[in-house]
């Protein structure tokens, strides 16, 4: 046969136009041919001694299918599946009559190797029965699906043809009487149903790796979706509403990112709520702080270790100096900057905005007095300032790590 | 760079959004800066480079077949004198220290102010190298002498001095070029030969944590 222009495609069995396996589907996609002449080729075969037929065996086990969803594929028509099936019938027949005719194999043998040929033919279509149904009910279903009866009905009917076939056959070669005979039917029964279901674990276990990797990417695909929903769109949407005011649109604008960013970058993700490590928790205090006032907290830490009770205090310390920083620097950026060392934690809290006179602090502004350095020295740490008007501030927090302190 | 000359910049980042908006802002807020052309993709980049022939390389780090690093490896080689600076919303270690590692002078957020981006711009420019604090955190993480670290092979390029991991460390907390200098009581010359140095122990060293980081993004 002569190769069509464009076939240059690896021939893949059919998945959508297909009566039995979809292999004469493919070959003829593959050839640029007429299906029906592929499948007239195959019944012809199938009547010499039914080389057709382990042909068309081989090619199914052998021709992986097409991938779901490829394009180019038209369902089949009813008048094309009546063909077809005609066509299957007629190749049959012809091997039948052929083999009776030439007298290659003697007529008793012949009648019950047609009715194990039908079980067969049952057993194998019924393979690809189901892993219709799996592709179908997707990731709810496991090996098999959802085992309906009918399935189970076909696959023993098929079985018990085979067995009746396999029977006769050994029954009317030898005696009745011959008990041992009985022995040597039921195990060329087994025998044949264990041929028969070869092809189905092989298809099982291609098809199966297909199928999971196929349906993981849907998940991740339906997880990223989901998540762009319920985060990005939902700000976008309220950015949109908010366009009159800028102060909002900067806040939700960098709420946003932050979470996206936690989210792509694995940033102790799932742990915003109680942090563990140090550097997660000033992630987080940064996080708010930018929420709430509306400026941007430029946050990098080096090292990282486990959050105590001391380290907490002062994660607690510097979030003071960065609401101070945003209530009272007049700043659109802070700095902060952690860095965790074997002996100790630092922390510098930093603006470039107006400075104070430590001096001239009221007394009944208690936030640096009380809650940064309070805090740190009650737990065994320190606090630096060093600040002056027109300079800007910079708190500096130091934690030791030694596990002496309460806990 | 001569004084009076204005500096000549490429754009490179798949996104003509924000493309054009660098543009507009770079072309409005500076006269010491003028954008000579711009790509979208790898490929348009090392063509456009080749043949406008600027002074500084704005490069995105992400970009679809081979981002920022795949751009430095075909035109690093072929035109030397070109700098790139390295432009990104990417907060992962293992992109900055990359494309780092392939030869850009530096690497600042895509939030950063346009006045600093223009500093930076002329910056790099002149030679020096720009770590924005988040950079500055990255590499004093790649260089910290945690217990159990591998050993070291090359003091030369796999340690820091005490005086590089101090500005380092003003780096990161914000500090700019000037303030470091007045804080370390040091002029900002010398602020400036220890950042360079620093980059270039980044892009040299065989330090294990550096090379892990570029081979994650399979560099190097």
């Amino acid at each position: 046969m002569e190769l069509a222009a464009g076939a240059d495609l690896a021939v893949r069995r059919r998945r959508n136009g297909r009566v039995v396996a979809g292999v004469a589907g493919g070959i003829a996609d593959h050839l640029g041919v007429e299906v029906f002449w592929v499948r007239a080729v195959f019944a012809a075969l199938t009547a010499l001694n039914g080389v057709g037929v382990i042909a068309y065996g081989l090619l199914w086990i052998f021709v992986p299918q097409r991938v779901t969803g490829e394009p180019g594929e038209a369902p089949l028509k009813p008048r094309e599946r009546q063909q077809a099936v005609g066509l299957l019938a007629l190749g049959l027949g012809a091997a039948v009559l052929v083999t009776l005719l030439t007298g290659a194999v003697s007529g008793w043998i012949v009648g019950p190797m047609a009715v194990a040929l039908v079980g067969a033919a049952v057993v194998w279509r019924e393979a690809d029965e189901a892993q219709r149904r799996r592709w179908r009910d997707g990731a709810r279903s496991g090996v098999l699906g959802k085992s309906g009866r009918s399935t189970l009905i076909r696959i023993a009917a098929g079985v018990a043809l085979v067995a009746l076939g396999i029977g006769v056959l050994v029954v009317t070669t030898y005696q009745l009487d011959q008990i041992q005979f009985t022995l040597v039917a039921v195990l060329a029964t087994l025998a044949g149903v264990a041929l028969l279901t070869v092809p189905l674990w092989i298809k099982l276990v291609n098809d199966l790796g297909e199928e999971r990797s196929a349906r993981i990417r849907t998940e991740e695909r339906a997880e990223i979706a989901a998540h762009l929903h319920d985060s990005v769109l939902q700000t976008l949407a309220l950015i949109q509403k908010q366009a009159e005011a800028p102060r909002e649109v900067r806040r939700l604008a960098r709420g946003q990112e932050r979470q996206l960013r936690d989210w792509l970058y694995g940033r102790d993700v799932g742990d915003t709520a109680r942090p563990t490590t140090v550097s997660a928790a000033i992630a987080l205090a940064s996080g708010e702080v930018e929420d709430t006032f509306a400026i941007s907290v430029q946050q990098v830490v080096v090292g990282d270790c486990a959050l105590d009770h001391n380290l907490l205090a002062m994660v607690q310390a510097a979030r003071e100096a960065m609401v101070n920083a945003a209530k009272h620097a007049g700043v659109a950026e802070i700095s902060v900057y952690g860095e965790v060392e074997e002996d100790g934690v630092t922390v510098f809290v930093r603006d470039r905005g107006k400075g104070f006179d430590p001096e001239s602090v009221p007394e009944d502004r208690h936030g640096l007095a009380d809650s940064i350095r309070g805090r740190m020295v009650r737990h065994g740490g320190e606090a630096k300032l060093r600040t002056s008007p027109g300079e800007g501030t910079e708190v500096h927090l130091e934690m030791p790590r030694k596990q002496e302190a309460r806990s | 760079m001569t004084e009076g000359k204005r500096v000549r910049v490429f754009l490179v980042d798949d996104h003509a959004l924000f493309r054009a908006g660098v543009r507009a802002e770079l072309d409005s807020i500076s006269d010491e800066i003028e954008v000579v052309g711009e790509a979208g993709s790898v490929g348009e980049a090392v063509a456009g480079i080749g043949h406008h022939r600027p002074d500084v390389v704005l490069l995105d780090v992400h970009m679809p077949d081979g981002g920022g690093a795949a751009v430095l490896a075909q035109v690093r080689t072929a035109l030397p004198d070109v700098v790139f600076l390295a432009l990104s919303v990417s907060d992962a270690a293992e992109d900055v220290i990359a494309v780092i590692r392939a030869g850009a002078r530096g690497y600042v957020t895509k939030t950063i102010s346009s006045q600093e981006l223009v500093r930076a711009v002329v910056r790099v420019s002149d030679g020096d190298a720009v770590f924005s604090p988040r950079l500055a955190g990255f590499v004093l993480d790649a260089f910290a002498d945690r217990p159990g670290a591998a050993p070291i092979r090359d003091p030369e390029l796999d340690l820091l001095t005490p005086r590089e991991r101090d500005v380092l460390r003003l780096l990161a907390r914000g500090y700019a070029y000037k303030e470091i200098a007045s804080e370390l009581f040091i002029s900002v010359k010398t602020v400036e030969t220890h950042v360079s140095s620093v980059l270039r122990k980044t892009q040299l060293s065989n330090r294990y944590e550096l090379s892990r980081w570029a081979s994650d993004r399979r560099l190097v």
